[in-house]
């Protein structure tokens, strides 16, 4: 029983980061219908963020609960910003062009920044970011001047993995005669409802969000309404990245190894997780990530290890037959 | 997904790498960048090595082990009065990167002598590309007997300098039934790693002959950031130890997930671990377990010593058992370089595999018939954040 309680620990606290990670994809279906596959490279690139901003306070010898806030909240910004631009950049100019054109665009932006940031860093190739901006011929305007030379020399991080510092104390209680929880695995799931009840009452309760659900509905029927169709869905972007961000960094706070691919496995399973549980649904990518979790857990738990994600996958695609449209999705009607 | 991506990005290497625009990663790009002399008054050695990557370790050591036997040579007055010169390119840790690092350093640099990988999987990549070139390739510390071994032949041109999988193996199951007294061990290991297969598979044989039990054999991938399924799992079954044949970013994280779940067992392992990185990330948690590894830094033989006081001054530092076997796969490939009767792979091939008794950091190493060194393993402990000598045990 101590065994099984463990597992569902286990479970739950890896679950957890899966349902942040799907939130953000789920968002981004419900209003575009675009898959947005570099969101697992944004939770890498937050990672990053907050290792840097955590190097640069000396968070690894002297953690404090403002140092932590600081990195968390360094680390959303500088992930709201990526998500902002991926999408000004990559996504909008090819917004009216076919589905496909977009989905591809998302992989190759995936790529970018997985091979991007697994490139020798400058410090290694001796030059400062200013010179790289200079060399490709753009000046750097003097308001600029402080925030460039804001970036670490140690960028890009290049493939060796990294070792985030500890945020705060890591507390470990034994609860029910042997079950392990420590501080984290209850932060990280009281965050993370926390984040999906904020965002159920942002898509359901705001002016933002009634606006999001109409550009959901048809975007250019909510244009011809007098709804800032590209301001919604930037925002929904850098919603979905910053909830992204949160993830990273409950990950990288308990579990310390960052490195530039790590955003891959995690964002393909909090992608099946946000179908499982029915994308474009915001209790339904929670509740997906949970069960993924869990199953994972379990298989690699009481059956053979190597099976974890075959078996939990092939279990996904069981449910997805009898209930296509996921767990809590809405069935749609395909009209003709 | 990722075998496709690698699949990728193995072909796009390869575009680039025959477009021949591509510049070396490591620390070559000073020396590679000079016009290659000549191949009659110099020679040229190519190492491949994981200079970034999960076990980036392993590669800094293991070139500073080389540079240091070069320059010790070249002190001398070179091979046959010519000056070595070494050329590194980095694997990234990624077995295809090794293999087009090695098709470039034998195919356009036209080296004499290969060395690397540290790891199995990667030697394994470079090794039909060495013997499809006739060049020969001593890997330093790749454990896995496929490595000189295809199937039942051996294969002609690589060597290695260091002991086996199945040694390797044997000696923790005999350390731990002997002297730490164990009856229950768990293993848990890396599937995608043909070393911690190797070495997963040898430790189970010996140990159960020894009279042991195996409580658990679980699994992970290497990158995995989650281990505690696994460890919940081996915790239930209560063993005494656990063997964990990985490379040491992994088994740090191991390590520490099982103190988090408040197991207390011993974690054993092999030469994978042997990196400061382990200490420091590791910290508390891994204190107390022990590691197989080629050799002690701690041992008072002068030949040893004197290669530490070397290293010492010339990088700062400890050298790791990587260090040693890359100064010793260097020095007997020099030596055997140097006895050979031309340049030509061939004579170069059959000088190494004439090696025997070179008194190397690392033992006394021979080649066999197999291309193997038979030399004793050490088992150190994690003791205070660096590793101590425990014991030595012999072939």
């Amino acid at each position: 029983m101590t065994e099984f309680l463990q597992h569902v620990v286990n479970g739950v606290s890896l679950g957890t980061i899966y349902a942040l990670i799907a939130l953000g994809y789920t968002m981004v279906y419900g209003v575009l219908k675009l898959i947005n596959f570099a969101h697992g490279d944004v939770y890498m690139a937050a990672a990053f963020a907050g290792f840097y901003i955590a190097t640069a306070l000396g968070v690894r010898d002297h953690p404090t609960i403002g140092k932590a806030l600081a990195v968390l909240v360094g680390s959303m910004a500088a992930a709201g910003a990526l998500g902002w631009a991926i999408e000004r950049f990559a996504y909008r100019p090819l917004r009216n062009r076919p589905r496909l054109a977009t989905l591809i665009t998302a992989i190759g932006i995936s790529f970018l920044l997985e091979y991007g940031f697994q490139l020798p860093s400058l410090q290694a190739q001796g030059r400062t970011f200013e010179e790289v901006l200079r060399g490709w011929g753009w000046a750097v305007p003097g308001w600029l001047h402080s925030l460039v030379g804001v970036l670490p020399s140690t960028f890009p991080p290049g493939p060796t993995p990294r070792f985030f510092p500890e945020p705060f104390t890591r507390i470990d209680w034994t609860v029910l005669g042997g079950v392990h929880v420590s501080n984290y695995d209850v932060v990280s799931f009281l965050v993370a409802v926390g984040f999906m009840l904020l965002l159920q009452w942002i898509v359901y309760r705001t002016r933002f969000g009634t606006a999001m659900r109409a550009v959901s509905f048809d975007p250019r029927v909510a244009g011809l309404m007098g709804i800032p169709v590209n301001r919604v869905i930037s925002a929904t972007f850098v919603l979905g990245s910053v909830l992204a961000a949160v993830a990273a960094l409950l990950v990288a706070g308990s579990r310390p190894r960052i490195d530039p691919i790590m955003g891959l496995m995690p964002g393909l399973k909090a992608f099946v997780a946000a179908v499982f549980g029915g994308i474009g649904n915001v209790p339904g990518a929670m509740l997906g990530g949970i069960v993924l979790g869990l199953a994972e857990e379990m298989v690699a738990g009481y059956t053979v290890s190597s099976f974890r994600d075959g078996i939990a996958f092939a279990m996904l695609i069981l449910v997805l037959i009898v209930r296509p449209e996921g767990l809590l999705g809405r069935p749609t009607v395909e009209k003709v | 997904m990722r075998a496709a991506r690698a699949v990728a990005l193995l072909a796009a290497s390869l575009a680039v790498v025959a477009c021949q625009s591509k510049k070396p990663e490591a620390e070559a790009p000073a020396k590679a960048a000079a016009a290659p002399a000549p191949a009659s008054d110099k020679v040229l050695v190519g190492h491949v090595g994981s200079m970034t990557g999960s076990e980036a370790t392993f590669g800094q050591s293991t070139d500073n082990g080389i540079k240091l036997a070069i320059e010790q040579w070249n002190a001398k007055g070179g091979i046959k009065g010519k000056n070595i010169t070494l050329r590194t390119y980095d694997s990234q840790g990624k077995p295809e990167e090794a293999a087009v690092a090695a098709t470039r350093l034998i195919v356009n640099d036209k080296v004499n002598l290969l060395l690397g990988e540290v790891a199995s999987s990667r030697s394994l990549a470079m090794a039909p590309v060495a013997d499809g070139n006739a060049t020969p390739m001593i890997t330093p510390s790749s454990t896995n007997p496929r490595v000189t071994k295809d199937k039942d032949k051996v294969r002609p041109f690589v060597f290695r300098v260091c002991f086996i999988d199945p040694f390797q193996g044997t000696v923790m199951a005999k350390f731990a039934r002997n002297d730490l007294k164990v009856d229950r061990v768990a293993i848990l290991r890396d599937v995608g790693n043909d070393y911690s297969m190797g070495l997963a598979d040898y430790f189970l044989a010996k140990f159960k002959e020894l009279g042991g039990t195996i409580v658990d054999d679980q699994s992970y991938k290497a990158g995995d950031q989650d281990f505690k399924a696994q460890l919940t799992a081996i915790k239930n079954k209560n063993p005494q130890a656990i063997y964990v044949p990985g490379y040491y970013t992994d088994v740090a994280l191991i390590a520490r997930q099982a103190r988090e779940l408040g197991m207390k067992q011993p974690l054993l392992g092999g030469d994978g671990w042997d990196s400061s990185k382990l200490f420091e990330i590791g910290g508390k948690a891994i204190e107390g377990s022990f590691f197989s590894n080629h050799y002690s830094p701690d041992d008072p033989s002068p030949r040893i010593q004197e290669f530490v006081t070397a290293y010492k001054a010339r990088f700062g530092g400890v050298p790791d058992g990587l260090a040693a076997q890359g100064y010793d796969a260097a020095m007997v490939g020099f030596d055997a370089m140097n006895r050979a009767a031309d340049g030509s792979g061939t004579a170069i091939r059959d000088a190494i595999a004439a090696t025997k008794g070179y008194p190397g950091v690392t033992g006394i190493i021979t080649i066999d018939a197999n291309h193997d060194a038979v030399k004793p393993a050490v088992v150190l402990e994690v003791k205070d954040g660096k590793s101590s000598y425990v014991t030595t045990v012999a072939p």
